[in-house]
């Protein structure tokens, strides 16, 4: 691997999770937990990997993105504008009146978001549509769709993982941001989903499995899954953590749907060496 | 394939007529493609699939997952039809139809065949009585319900000329040819089709050729009554209503769903807003329905055409004194 590359992503791995506490700290709103589990797969996709284009944002031929888990949308739009879709001081009209930074992801309002969700367990659904008729319209790209771990356990899910293994559609990789942590408890005490590669496998799909907070295996296994996806489809089951980066955030469900106050955003950025940084 | 002559005095299958529409539109509009979860051999649009094999896609008993793959069709240009019987469509992928649909105004047609009580015998579970009400309930989700075959050919074609999500209501049975091949169909326009000045009929779908046959039947003892056929339910024609109203101070609404949030309840809203009058609501009652065939069961819900004529008669009567 390019050690460069890998300590690139990693340095703009800590910008994101910055904008991700300023954002849900000035807005005293958001899921700010899951919006850091899925950091080093968005820096891996938005900063690599995506064929994608900030300044044409509707590229006929560009890789596709859908989250999924839409609620995650601080650490959504912190890449997005990150990587040029939108100023990132647009980042403090999020979720407010106007802004296009809704509280869940609008396609006809925030540029370079390929779908709107918010409702768990539509966006597989969503992106094999987007695959086959990419097929159908002789298009070449990549339909990644971004899950959560608490998602899968949404009947459509599953409808859509049978669809897509039974006919073999090609160039689309789900993640499954495994964070094993959801709304009000720990996802293996609420509807535990192991064995979950083996219900992928048993699904046709091809599973692939990492730390999904290691930038370099996770840019290793999606470039693996790329590939694989020109055969059939693929799922990455990303072992993540829950608020990964500030220590008493991590792994824990109160994390799930809280912005930081004053103290604890300090503490936060203290963590993550970026307290120095300027106001957002 | 050759289109069908539909004559006045015909009965036929609205769910024929709109599989055929589907394959007469896939020669004009190559980005049709049709979505059908296993029941396109009752919903006709198995004639699509066969004339166009690779524009259908066969999702299986999956109706979630079926919206969704449109609605992904839909980004790549495609104008997918989505079909399945309308108590799925509406109840079962409910939320699919508002969030993946009809929020980010994706350009996916719906069809909710077996609309109503003629659902072929399968009884309450099956029957769609308020599907209509939920569509409704959906920002930015025009209905179409046509009156007859002819319209429904005609509405199915207006349906892929609409930018954006429609929910286009077909039913099973047949139901009886009311206007000529020449007919054009008006999205959001109210229709006159028979006139009168004793009293007002508005009716949607399969009930305005019953309502159209009980002002006829009418006509024969003297009553002269207007009927109205509202075939865009959605936005509804506020101005023919109101018009109604006041012309008439007592409208009768009648429609093949529940009195709760369809048609009727439509009429009433818009009356308390522009021309406060009595309305008389034809429709099934807050229950569920049973199974048995299509027409005693109309009469059993109080829903045939002398139901309509004697509804109106009454109201002739109390307004002559």
């Amino acid at each position: 691997m390019d050690n460069k590359l890998i300590s690139e992503l990693e340095s703009l791995a800590v910008d994101l999770r910055y904008l991700i506490l300023k954002t849900t700290h000035n807005a005293g709103v958001g899921h700010t937990g899951g919006s850091l589990s899925m950091v080093e797969i968005l820096s891996c996709l938005y900063f690599h990997i995506m064929n994608i284009d900030p300044d044409d944002p509707a590229k006929e031929e560009r890789d596709r993105f859908i989250l999924s888990k839409g609620h995650t949308t601080p650490g959504y739009y912190s890449a997005l504008a990150r990587r040029g879709y939108f100023p990132e001081s647009e980042l403090k009209t999020f979720d407010q009146m106007g802004s296009r930074l809704q509280a869940h992801p609008d396609m006809n309002k925030c540029p370079g978001v390929d779908y709107s969700s918010g409702s768990l367990g539509q966006g597989l659904s969503i992106g094999i549509g987007m695959a086959l008729g990419g097929q159908a319209a002789g298009r070449h790209f990549n339909t990644f769709v971004l899950m959560g771990d608490g998602e899968s356990q949404e009947g459509q899910v599953w409808e859509a993982a049978m669809y897509a293994g039974a006919h073999n559609v090609k160039n689309i990789i789900a993640i499954v941001d495994y964070n094993k942590v959801q709304l009000a408890a720990k996802t293996a005490d609420t509807l535990d989903l192991e064995p979950l590669d083996q219900k992928w496998k048993a699904f046709n799909w091809s599973v692939l499995q990492c730390d999904g907070n290691s930038m370099e295996k996770v840019l290793k296994t999606l470039l693996q899954a790329v590939d694989m996806s020109r055969k059939g489809p693929v799922v990455l089951l990303a072992h993540t953590t829950k608020g990964k980066g500030v220590s008493f955030m991590e792994d824990t469900f109160e994390w799930h749907g809280k912005a930081p106050n004053k103290e604890e955003l300090k503490q936060a950025l203290t963590e993550l060496g970026c307290l120095d940084r300027e106001e957002l | 394939m050759k289109r069908r002559t539909m004559s006045r005095g015909d009965s036929i299958m609205p769910r024929v007529v709109f599989g055929e529409t589907l394959v007469e539109l896939g020669d004009m509009i190559p980005e049709l493609v049709v979505l059908d979860a296993d029941v396109g051999a009752s919903t006709q649009t198995a004639l699509f699939r066969d004339a166009f094999p690779n524009r259908f896609y066969q999702m299986g008993i999956a109706e979630a997952n079926m919206v969704g793959v449109a609605a992904g069709l839909s980004t790549q240009g495609l104008i997918p039809f989505v079909s399945t019987f309308a108590i799925f469509l509406s109840k079962r992928a409910g939320d699919q139809v508002r969030n993946t649909i009809a929020l980010p105004k994706a350009n996916v047609k719906l069809n909710g065949a077996y609309g109503g009580l003629p659902t072929g015998k399968a009884g309450a579970s099956h029957s769609a009585i308020e599907d209509v009400a939920i569509m409704r309930a959906i920002p930015g989700m025009p209905i179409i319900i046509p009156a007859d075959p002819v319209e429904t050919r005609l509405a199915t074609i207006a349906a892929m000329k609409i930018p954006g999500p429609v929910y286009l209501r077909t039913v099973r049975c047949p139901v009886p040819v009311i206007f000529s091949e020449n007919e054009i169909f008006e999205f959001g326009k109210a229709k006159t089709i028979h006139d009168g000045k004793d009293a007002v009929v508005i009716s949607t779908g399969m009930m305005t050729p019953k309502a159209l046959l009980a002002a006829e039947n009418l006509k024969k003892q003297g009553l002269s009554v207007k009927v109205i056929h509202m075939g865009t339910v959605k936005p509804l024609d506020k101005a023919a209503v109101s018009a109604a109203a006041r012309e008439f101070g007592h409208i009768v609404t009648v429609e093949n769903h529940s009195v709760i949030g369809g048609l009727g309840e439509a009429v009433c809203s818009a009356v308390a807003e522009e021309y406060p009058c009595r309305v008389t609501r034809l429709g099934f009652q807050d229950l569920f329905l049973e199974s048995g065939d299509n027409e005693p069961l109309f009469t059993k819900y109080g829903m045939n055409t002398e139901n309509i004529e004697m509804t109106l008669k009454k109201i002739i009567m109390e307004k002559k004194g």
